[in-house]
């Protein structure tokens, strides 16, 4: 699987390009700037892209600018993007286009290599990676009054959680312990819950719940 | 005249007495003052100057609360803080010096000069008229003992006979009509002759505006950056160490008990993740990264999502203020709305930033129970302290019931 890696400090960009090539991906360019990101996107159209949000030249959002613009070039460009700190601000402008392929992850992820390359694998799939962080904060918003929110059982809660985050029903399941089937049926639950669409595609689901958190 | 104007002339004109009596006291102060001046040479000088100085702001004080009092519109001390003295004769000097180098003591001294003069007339002339009217209308009763006395005149009429003295009552009448007419007028003139020498000049009060407002930054910041001190030691620092003895633990172990080393190791990468999320909470406290990636408008939106509140945003800013005044902004509207949530429990919360006529504004409007008042709770003052580095402004208007309005405003230019 190839991939376009975007980081300014060297010894983390040095640190994820051993990660991934240890998992078998194939680092097709490995950049430190946001103008060198946009090149190399459009120049490789990489399986997946994996990018710092702050990047020079100007270090601020430069990373996120840049995966922006190349999605809009290349619409369902898998992208995910990594960093110090999560703000739902960049979270709903990266999922607002609705097409998935999208991660955003705090860097802290990286610590679990096993889960770290499952999200890559997941957003080069067209799939997305919240971060939990992400999602605690958009489920925060909605537990303040008395919203939709509060009509689910604390399991479903649960298992809504982990589907914004983009996990499929297996990971799911072997999360909380659970059979598949038993997930199936709180999702069935949830979706008629809060008067969503059913839908079986991982990302589809995905993409619902966050719509309506919105 | 209405009832009420010659109550009100005759109140003016007993005001005169106090005055008179100050009058008389600042001039004594402004000869000794002046005599114990000319003694510093001789080092005498040195003791009387600080304690006659006392006496002479304490007296001038008094001239300030009377004029402050009649005029509705208290007269603020000028005088410049005391030098912290040396004891012994050195801290005499210092004391002295301070004094005669603070520029209030030589207004004082005009005053205590104008005072006796301007102030007397102004403030007695309406008593003297009151009087003097009064003793003209009684004339006609009294006038036989002063007739007998010989040439004796009330203004320009020679009091001979009854005519006469009725005649003096008829001038008694307009010369208290006089005085009353004339008496709050002169009062106002008092006042404000008082106000133009005794009160702070506008320089002063601005000096004194800038003073205050810079210690309030440079001992906010000082505070803020031992917080940050404090965080930093007790947190990830201490996190740290941890990390490495840890490691060293389990570079230890490594032969003997490879279990034990991937219990340590696991627990190592909690414990690095921990100190993580400790330094990103610090981070956003100093500087939020939204609003170094993106600006107010962005930072403040982002704001707006992480509140537990219902919030709205409308910016309209055409550019971006220099970096420590958007800062100064979005923490006072991140501490409006941290208050808002904590004490008004409001349904809605909008926020308005625009620019206007050379200043940063932000509105926060909530419809919760409002009743908001600065002097009880810090986090308006902090919001208050906050601007006040800038020359900002915050108004608030929150009746109890609410809804409450705070207007935070931000002189600056946009680039």
């Amino acid at each position: 699987m190839r991939v376009v890696l975007a980081e300014d400090l060297f010894l983390l960009r040095d640190g994820l390009v051993r990660l991934l090539e240890s998992y078998d991906f194939e680092v097709v360019a490995a950049v430190d700037t946001g103008p060198t990101l946009l090149q190399a996107l459009l120049d490789h159209q990489p399986d997946v892209a994996v990018v710092d949000v702050r990047l020079p030249p100007t270090f601020t959002d430069e990373g996120l600018r840049a995966a922006l613009e190349a999605r809009r070039r290349l619409p369902g460009l898998p992208v995910l993007v990594l960093s110090q700190y999560v703000e739902q601000l960049y979270a709903r402008e990266l999922l607002a286009d609705g097409s998935g392929g999208i991660g955003y992850l705090l860097k802290d992820r990286v610590f679990d290599p096993d889960g770290f390359v499952e999200a890559v694998r997941r957003v080069a799939a067209g799939g997305t990676a919240m971060d939990p962080d992400v999602v605690a904060k958009l489920f925060a918003k909605d537990h303040h009054r008395d919203g939709p929110l509060s009509r689910l059982t604390p399991r479903e809660r649960e298992v809504l959680g982990l589907m914004a985050e983009g996990r499929s029903n297996a990971a799911i399941a072997q999360e909380l312990v659970i059979t598949e089937r038993a997930v199936i049926k709180h999702t069935s639950n949830i979706f008629t819950k809060l008067d969503l669409p059913p839908s079986e595609a991982d990302n589809r689901r995905v993409l619902a719940v966050l719509a309506y958190l919105k | 005249m209405t009832n009420l104007n010659i109550r009100e002339g005759f109140r003016a004109a007993g005001k005169g007495l106090p005055v008179l009596g100050l009058a008389i006291a600042e001039l004594v102060l402004f000869c000794l003052f002046v005599t114990a001046v000319s003694l510093i040479g001789i080092g005498l000088g040195v003791f009387l100057v600080p304690a006659l100085a006392v006496a002479l702001r304490a007296t001038v004080n008094a001239s300030r609360r009377t004029a402050g009092r009649w005029s509705g519109r208290a007269i603020e001390q000028p005088y410049l803080p005391a030098p912290a003295a040396a004891p012994g004769l050195k801290g005499h000097w210092q004391r002295t010096h301070g004094i005669l180098t603070d520029p209030a003591t030589w207004r004082d001294l005009a005053w205590t000069l104008v005072n006796p003069v301007a102030g007397v007339v102004a403030a007695l002339l309406p008593l003297a008229l009151v009087v003097g009217g009064i003793g003209g209308m009684l004339m006609p009763a009294i006038y036989g003992p002063i007739a007998d006395a010989g040439s004796n005149y009330y203004l320009w009429v020679r009091i001979s006979d009854l005519t006469s003295a009725w005649y003096c009552a008829a001038l008694g009448v307009l010369v208290l009509a006089g005085g009353l007419a004339t008496g709050p007028a002169l009062l106002r003139l008092h006042a404000s002759l008082a106000r133009t020498l005794l009160a702070p000049s506008r320089t002063a009060q601005r000096v004194r505006r800038l003073t205050d407002s810079r210690s309030d930054a440079v001992s906010s910041s000082a505070a803020e950056l031992r917080r940050i001190e404090r965080d930093l030691h007790d947190g990830a620092q201490a996190r740290l160490v941890a990390l490495g003895m840890n490691l060293g633990v389990a570079e230890q172990l490594l032969n003997k008990d490879p279990e034990a080393v991937r219990a340590i190791l696991a627990d190592t990468r909690k414990a690095s993740a921990a100190a993580l999320t400790e330094l990103r909470d610090l981070v956003r406290g100093i500087h939020p990264p939204v609003l170094a990636d993106r600006g107010l408008a962005d930072a403040v939106r982002a704001l707006a999502l992480d509140s537990p509140l219902d919030v709205t945003v409308n910016a309209d800013l055409p550019g971006r203020p220099e970096a420590p005044v958007e800062s100064a902004m979005y923490f006072a509207v991140a501490e409006a709305l941290a208050n808002a949530a904590k004490h008004a429990d409001p349904d809605r919360v909008s926020i308005d930033l625009w620019y206007e006529s050379g200043a940063l504004r932000g509105q926060v409007i909530d419809d919760g129970r409002g009743g908001a008042d600065p002097s009880r709770g810090t986090g308006l003052r902090g919001i208050e302290r906050r601007l006040a580095a800038f020359d900002g402004l915050l108004a608030i208007n929150s009746k109890p019931g609410g809804p409450t309005t705070l207007t935070m405003e931000l002189p600056c230019a946009l680039s």
